[in-house]
């Protein structure tokens, strides 16, 4: 796997060059500048001017409804901004998707649905082409290469999340995790100078929970790929974040861990007292209200859960 | 008769004229009794999402009456056998969780084709001409014997008796397959036994009222009364409620008129559901707008940050 | 056998009709909207006849109607796909649109029989032989011209069904993400029932509106349970479609008294059966999977 890893830095390397050619600067992956975003006539978060740095790995952590996942369609140009500028990798949003590897909240497949794991990931490669792959035409360069050496990708990238155990099979008859690890492919296949995962942790018991963010985190340091990461909970994220930011509110708070997970950041966030206590393997637990409010709309219980597995 | 039944806005005369005639009053009596079952029975059908497997038993019919023509057995017993075997091909070939939909879809359409490559055979075989193609699709309400409505109401009686007795394991397989299996009610036999129920209503109505027009009272009202509402009780009664006011309506214009009854039925139920769909949907958009915006909840207690 | 005009011209139409329908069946399969191609073959028929009632060349009606319904189809329904939605409790189960497409066709059926009447009353007969034809098919009734025009509309829609094949395998099964890739979903979701409203509308001439469920459901069906990539499996279909076609065609040349709509399907449905047995061996010779 190791082999795999640097093979890939090598290639990302070799066209983060030419992506820097073209696009003439090492700016930030993504930049928001007083940004504001309303869905449905209701503003979701204003004045939000966070940037995030080519090559981070940045948390993207805040209660339900607090509008992550509208923080990522916005990234990729799927939700327009009523306010304020963002640009994704020196470009309007959604001009540079080609380039960003995207894993959308939580999909799972019919459990008779008979396509296989590498046929899902190889639409990640050219699902987006017209037309058939006709192996005697001439391979073009980059993404998207036909024949062997199309192949020869999605087994590479198939490996390298683990799964090439079960990538031949039904994706239906595979597991969730195991979906995860395929999906994730998918979003690694055309080599992404960008992730982002939408609640990529959310249907996995801890250790593929921990599993998961580990081989994140891996391709994250190795092939000097930015994540974006949405999560619940940022404990098994903690070894390999950069940063956080931090939705709350409809505001925004953005730094490292030690500065945005703290007690005076999030209560001035939420405009209530939370507390954030500091386990002594490093865990970090936020208290907040004592009762959540009855419309709650969580899907499953997390706290439960993690009551559970947590001594 | 009257040598040129015409309408006139005198709904009372109207109603007056058409009541005046048995074959008029065995054809409402047939008409409410069909809305009734085809309501019920359809509300579950609905519920449960078996539109297509219902479309396909009540095609059945086509193999079934032109299956015993061919035989030279009465046609009810060709509607009978052929709708329940189809029950149990579906029930048996494209049932359970473990199939997707995209296979449960493509089994029931082959079995719908499988079907009618065979009625079309027995057709060919008996040397019958086609003709018959409206009165099989729209059924002849207008030859309604008293005897046909009693065999009628007796069958109907009966499916809802079952359908009464299954009704709230049905509903609970229906809606949460898995913890009702866990809580020990057999999902699979009951959603055979619920196809064969179907499966058996509709062979009973077509007869009467063809095999188009008893699928368009099974998916209609109920599809119409689960797009008001998602409450029960209310949209049960909603449902028998439309259609008996479709068939009333549908039966009662078509006296007066030269078109056949069917059309009519088909064409107030289609329009009831247009009108609710629209309100509903106007309905909904507006309330979205004035509700307040959802309050963001506040941090969740335990060890999420 | 060859030497027969109406066999050459049958064979001719039925070959393109059935590639047309194997391929896009495979798709309507996957997308799990076999359901949607039985309304719009239900939708054949009173356009046809109003087109025939209103004296314009009943294909007119037929295409008209089929496209129409389709594009409606596909613009009310959702994106389709091969994927669950979110922890869907019912996710094996009919998308929700369902009691809808059942509630449209009957309409539209009951408008064909109001058709059905006014043709009948307006020019005294014919009308029933005209809906015979529309629901059970008259392949062995082709002109030479006809047959000409059959195979090169059924052609047109196989290779347009081919180019939009990869986004639209990526539409169906993971939206979001071809979407984010410029993949335009819900263009390609409306498109493809409109596309599929043309197959019907082809294929009525050949099978029948009725059957046309046959040709589209069950060779697809059947490459679904034996193939594993997607382009095999399309090919497949294709293949098996074409094959019932011609085996049904052969067949009821052979033995007159079996009309060649009937031949086709049992075939197909045939196949299908075949390749469900085959399938199920190849699991439990696997040994199920872990």
């Amino acid at each position: 796997m190791l082999l795999c890893v640097m093979h890939w830095r090598r290639a990302v390397d070799q066209r983060q060059m030419s992506a820097t050619e073209r696009s003439g600067a090492e700016g930030p992956a993504i930049e928001l500048d007083r940004a504001a975003v309303r869905v449905g006539g209701r503003t979701v978060w204003e004045d939000v001017s966070v940037s995030m740095a080519r090559g981070d790995f940045v948390a993207l952590l805040g209660a339900n409804g607090s509008g992550k996942s509208t923080l990522l369609k916005a990234v990729l140009g799927a939700l327009p901004l009523t306010a304020g500028r963002l640009s994704v990798l020196g470009r309007p949003p959604g001009e540079a998707n080609r380039t960003i590897g995207y894993l959308p909240q939580r999909r799972s497949f019919d459990q008779g649905t008979r396509l296989r794991g590498l046929d899902v990931v190889r639409l990640g490669l050219d699902g987006d082409r017209w037309g058939l792959p006709l192996p005697f035409l001439p391979a073009r360069r980059g993404p998207g290469a036909r024949g062997p050496k199309a192949r020869a990708r999605v087994d590479e990238v198939i490996e390298l999340v683990g799964a090439s155990e079960y990538a031949g099979r039904p994706i239906g008859e595979c597991s969730g995790g195991e979906q995860q690890r395929l999906l994730i492919a998918q979003a690694l296949v055309q080599r992404p100078d960008l992730l982002l995962l939408d609640e990529p942790l959310d249907s996995l018991d801890l250790p593929n929970q921990a599993a998961v963010a580990a081989l994140v985190g891996e391709i994250c340091r190795d092939a000097g790929v930015g994540v974006l990461l949405v999560a619940h909970d940022v404990n098994p994220l903690l070894a390999y974040l950069d940063r956080v930011v931090y939705l709350a509110g409809g505001r925004a708070v953005e730094g490292t861990v030690q500065e945005v997970i703290t007690g005076k950041t999030l209560s001035a966030l939420y405009g209530l007292p939370v507390e954030v206590l500091k386990a002594s393997d490093g865990r970090l637990v936020v208290v907040g209200q004592p009762e959540a409010p009855a419309h709650h709309h969580d899907r499953h219980d997390h706290h439960d859960h993690h009551h559970a597995h947590a001594s | 008769m009257q040598a040129d039944p015409t309408l006139t806005w005198n709904v009372g005369r109207d109603v007056g004229e058409v009541l005046e005639y048995h074959f008029m009053v065995n054809a409402l009596l047939a008409g409410s009794i069909v809305a009734v079952m085809a309501g019920l029975v359809g509300w579950m059908m609905v519920l449960r999402r078996e539109t297509f497997a219902g479309h396909t038993l009540s095609m059945m019919a086509f193999p079934g009456a032109s299956g015993a023509a061919l035989i030279g057995v009465p046609a009810t017993w060709g509607y009978f056998v052929f709708c329940g075997a189809g029950a149990l091909a579906i029930g048996r070939f494209s049932g359970g969780k473990s199939r997707s939909w995209s296979e449960q879809s493509a089994t029931i359409g082959a079995v719908q084709a499988l079907a009618l490559a065979l009625g079309f055979l027995f057709v060919n075989l008996y040397g019958g001409v086609l003709g018959g193609l409206d009165s099989l699709l729209f059924g002849t309400f207008l030859g309604v014997s008293d005897g046909q409505v009693l065999v009628l109401a007796a069958v109907t009686a009966g499916a809802l008796v079952v359908l009464g007795g299954l009704a709230r394991p049905l509903l609970f397989a229906s809606v949460d397959a898995d913890v009702a299996g866990a809580r020990g009610v057999p999902v699979r036999s009951l959603s055979t036994a619920f196809l064969v129920l179907l499966g058996l209503a509709v062979a009973e109505t077509s007869q009467i009222t063809g095999v188009l027009l008893v699928f368009a009272l099974l998916v209609t009202p109920a599809a119409t009364a689960q797009a008001i509402t998602a409450r029960p009780g209310l949209s049960l009664w909603l449902t028998v409620a439309i259609g008996l006011v479709v068939v009333w309506a549908g039966l009662g214009v078509s006296y007066f008129s030269v078109y056949p009854a069917g059309f009519f039925i088909t064409a107030f139920a289609f329009a009831i559901y247009v009108i609710a769909r629209v309100i509903v949907g106007v309905l909904g958009g507006r309330s979205a707008d004035l509700k307040a915006p959802a309050p963001e909840s506040p941090p969740p207690r335990g060890v999420i940050a | 056998m060859f030497s027969q005009e109406f066999m050459r011209n049958a064979l001719l139409a039925g070959t393109f009709i059935a590639l047309a329908c194997g391929v896009s069946g495979w798709f309507v399969v996957l997308r799990g909207q076999v359901f949607a191609g039985d309304a719009l073959s239900h939708v054949a028929f009173p356009g046809a006849l109003a087109a025939a009632a209103a004296g314009v060349d009943e294909r007119v009606g037929l295409f008209a109607a089929t496209v129409a319904v389709g594009a409606g189809i596909g613009a009310l329904g959702r994106t389709g796909g091969a994927g669950a939605g979110r922890g869907a409790k019912m996710a094996a189960a009919a998308p929700a649109d369902d009691a809808a497409i059942g509630t449209v066709f009957t309409f539209i059926l009951g408008v064909g029989v109001f058709f059905l009447t006014l043709f009948s009353t307006s020019s005294g007969g014919g009308a029933g032989i005209q809906a015979a034809h529309t629901l059970f098919g008259s392949i062995f009734g082709l002109a030479a011209g006809e047959a000409r025009l059959a195979a090169a509309v059924a052609l047109g829609a196989t290779l347009l069904t081919l180019a939009i094949a990869r986004p639209l395998l990526f539409a169906s099964v993971s939206p979001e993400v071809a979407a984010a890739r410029g993949v335009p979903t819900r263009l390609l979701g409306v498109g493809f029932v409109a596309l599929l409203g043309v197959v019907a509308a082809e294929a009525t001439q050949a099978v029948g509106a009725l059957l046309l469920l046959g040709l589209l459901a069950a060779p697809a069906a059947a490459a679904h349970r034996l193939a594993r990539g997607p382009f095999a499996g399309i090919a497949l279909a294709g293949l098996f479609a074409v094959v019932a076609m011609w085996g049904g065609l052969a067949l009821a040349y052979a033995v007159p008294s079996l009309p060649p709509s009937t031949t086709i399907v049992v075939l197909a449905v045939g196949v299908y059966i075949l390749a469900a047995f085959m399938g199920r061996r190849t699991v439990m010779m696997r040994g199920g999977a872990s």
